[in-house]
């Protein structure tokens, strides 16, 4: 198998297994899925989903099942930022219909989609918890709130950078 | 300025450390509670401080905490709800950020009382920051000797862990939670048995909210009959409302639940009224759930009396002209929002976090979705309201879990209170795409515009 956790993310592992008591490891499942998708490209190819079941012994479709089933897991490649902006009520009568058509025709995109050059994918979701700050979106680990379209410019650019910086 | 409990110290610079939380008084409350109370003399303060679950239904802490099972030489555990996914809620966050100290405190009070070593705080996914926050406090917590084996020499041992769920709603509900935190999908578990017989891993569990399990610090300081003087009637305490929508002034607030709606609406200390100076014209005012109100039902009850920001007074009328309190997540619309589009992302929202196990929830979210997208479009039917209407009588009570009636009422009470612009929508095809129905006669009883 070539998916494999390194040595950090395997002691990562094991701390989020040793919350759960003996023989219930299984209920690591979540902590753990977001473990490997973190650690292979921010997606949950069906290897990864294999490599999980093998660790916590369990069978691989109690992975597939679970990882399905909740919306933070992603099953096809993403781009490198993925930019998930909430559209539920609070946020629609706080503008977000503006903000997604903008991102939208800043990145030559539509929801679902990702670049051409594979940096950033459009997602629209459901509230956040961050009503009270909309429009907003999340971007990885960070929220990014109180929107303008100013505001959007200045992420794209800023994720642009960080990617020259990078190389 | 209202009494604060929960958030009085939120703005002390650096509270979020252990040493600024206990600096001001931090875990006092669980050194009196660990060294001088009993498990029973906890339960009953609690019992007599009156205090409401804060996750949106409602019901009497104490009370719970004293139907947990105690079978010889089986774990208990005390879980955390801190899914926090209703739209419009947003209280639970400010807390964890703010504040995570409170919580643990507040943890491992309850933890305590209940019998729980290991308790589980189980946090919606995307609060991803919020987990590490609390992870951090947690090993503060521990390396202090408040959290681990044999607190203060007591004897308990206690450990705190957080449990990160993965996008769903759903998984606030608390046998979906249960579920979830055992590895699984989060559908719901049909009761009985209750969690406080058979929860996680089948062993008695209380499932209790983050503002529930910070109340308790308050409650414990102060002792449960002080605590049940603020307030008035069965609303006692304090609750955290989250603000959002068309107001100048969004945000977590804690109210004494003496004010009146209008007073939280208008006043600078809260929402700071409605943005840009435009009208009022509903408000949902506990969360995506709860039925939403015209202007005229929201300041003022059907009986013309003032209503007031507490459990009884948000539901008085019941559902034909009151609402309910809910998660404390309070949507204000302008007059410049389309009831129809409002009520459409939300059967979106539902749709969406449907678990699927129950035919009327699954089906009829979607066609919910369907029909109101279509009046949404301009190509409405009027025997759509009728179907609609039909729908969600359908899926309330007929399901599971409640998340089948917290669907069906916002749609319910959509048609019930705005049902003329509906019709004006499907009556309207073409002006309906291009301008809106705005306010017609739903306002504001109180500020009357100039
Ligand atoms: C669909 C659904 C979603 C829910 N979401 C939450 C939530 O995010 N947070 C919460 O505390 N309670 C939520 N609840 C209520 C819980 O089932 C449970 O009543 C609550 O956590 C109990 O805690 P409390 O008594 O302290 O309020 C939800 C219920 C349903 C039916
Ligand atoms: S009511 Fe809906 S969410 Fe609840 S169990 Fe049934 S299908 Fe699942
Ligand atoms: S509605 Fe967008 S964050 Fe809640």
């Amino acid at each position: 198998m070539s998916l494999q956790f390194n040595n950090e993310q395997m002691s990562e592992f094991k701390r989020l297994v040793a919350r759960y008591p003996e023989g219930k490891q299984k209920s690591a499942l979540l902590p753990v899925l977001h473990l490997a998708q973190d650690s292979f490209g921010g997606w949950l190819p069906t290897e990864a989903m294999d490599y999980v079941a093998s660790l916590l012994e369990i069978e691989p479709i109690e992975v597939y099942e679970v990882a399905t089933f909740y919306s933070m897991y992603n099953l096809k490649p993403v781009g490198k930022f993925v930019f998930e902006v909430c559209q539920t009520g609070p946020c629609m009568v706080s503008g977000s219909d503006n903000i997604i058509a903008y991102i939208q025709k800043q990145l030559d995109i539509k929801p679902g989609e990702t670049t051409k050059d594979g940096m950033f994918t459009l997602k629209l979701v459901e509230c956040l918890g961050a009503c009270g700050y909309a429009p907003m979106m999340q971007v990885g680990k960070i929220y990014r709130e109180h929107l303008t379209k100013e505001k959007v410019d200045a992420i794209i650019a800023e994720y642009r950078m960080q990617v020259v910086a990078q190389n | 300025m209202g009494v604060k409990l929960l958030l009085e110290k939120a703005n002390v610079p650096g509270i979020r450390t252990y040493d600024v939380y206990r600096r001001e008084g931090g875990y006092a409350t669980a050194e009196k509670a660990l060294k001088e109370m009993s498990i029973e003399a906890i339960v009953e303060e609690v019992k007599k401080s009156g205090l409401r679950g804060r996750g949106g239904a409602g019901f009497p802490a104490g009370m719970k905490w004293s139907f947990i099972a105690k079978p010889e030489g089986v774990p208990r555990h005390l879980v955390c709800n801190a899914d926090e996914s209703e739209p419009g809620t947003f209280k639970d966050r400010y807390l964890m950020e703010f504040l995570p100290h409170l919580l643990i405190e507040g943890l491992l009070i309850s933890s305590y009382a209940l019998g729980s070593n290991d308790t589980y705080i189980y946090i919606r996914g995307e609060y991803a920051w919020v987990a590490d926050i609390l992870e951090e406090a947690i090993v503060e917590a521990t390396k202090n000797g408040w959290l681990g084996k044999n607190i203060l020499g007591n004897g308990f041992d206690c450990m705190v862990h957080v449990h990160r769920g993965a996008g769903a709603y759903i998984c606030g509900e608390e046998t979906a939670l249960i579920e979830s935190l055992e590895g699984k999908r989060g559908n719901p578990r049909i009761k009985p048995p209750f969690p406080a017989i058979q929860g996680l891993w089948m062993r008695p569990t209380v499932v209790n909210n983050v503002e529930t399990l910070a109340a308790v610090v308050p409650i414990i300081k102060m002792g449960g009959e002080e605590y049940a003087k603020i307030g008035v009637g069965r609303s006692t305490g304090t609750k955290l409302i989250s603000a959002c929508g068309n107001i100048n002034k969004p945000g977590v607030y804690e109210i004494d639940m003496t004010i009146s709606v209008e007073d939280f609406i208008y006043s600078d200390e809260y929402c700071g009224g409605i943005a840009g100076g435009k009208k009022l014209k509903a408000c949902i005012p506990g969360g995506s759930s709860v039925p939403i109100l015209p202007a005229n039902l929201l300041l003022k009850t059907a009986k013309g009396e003032t209503r007031y920001m507490n459990y009884e007074s948000l539901s008085d009328g019941g559902f034909a002209t009151g609402s309910m309190m809910g998660s404390g997540g309070f949507i204000v619309l302008d007059e410049d929002q389309c009831i129809v589009k409002n009520t459409l992302t939300l059967a979106r929202f539902y749709r969406h976090e449907s678990c699927g196990q129950c035919s009327p929830c699954r089906e009829g979210t979607g066609w919910m979705e369907k029909i109101l997208q279509k009046i949404e479009l301009g190509k409405g039917e009027s025997s759509d309201i009728d179907l609609l209407w039909d729908i969600q009588r359908k899926i309330e009570g007929n399901t599971i879990c409640p998340l089948g009636d917290a669907a069906a009422w916002p749609v319910a009470a959509a048609i019930r209170h705005f049902r003329d612009e509906f019709e004006w929508h499907i009556n309207n095809r073409e002006l309906s795409q291009t301008s809106n129905f705005g306010l017609q006669h739903y306002a504001d009883p109180i500020h009357v515009p100039a």
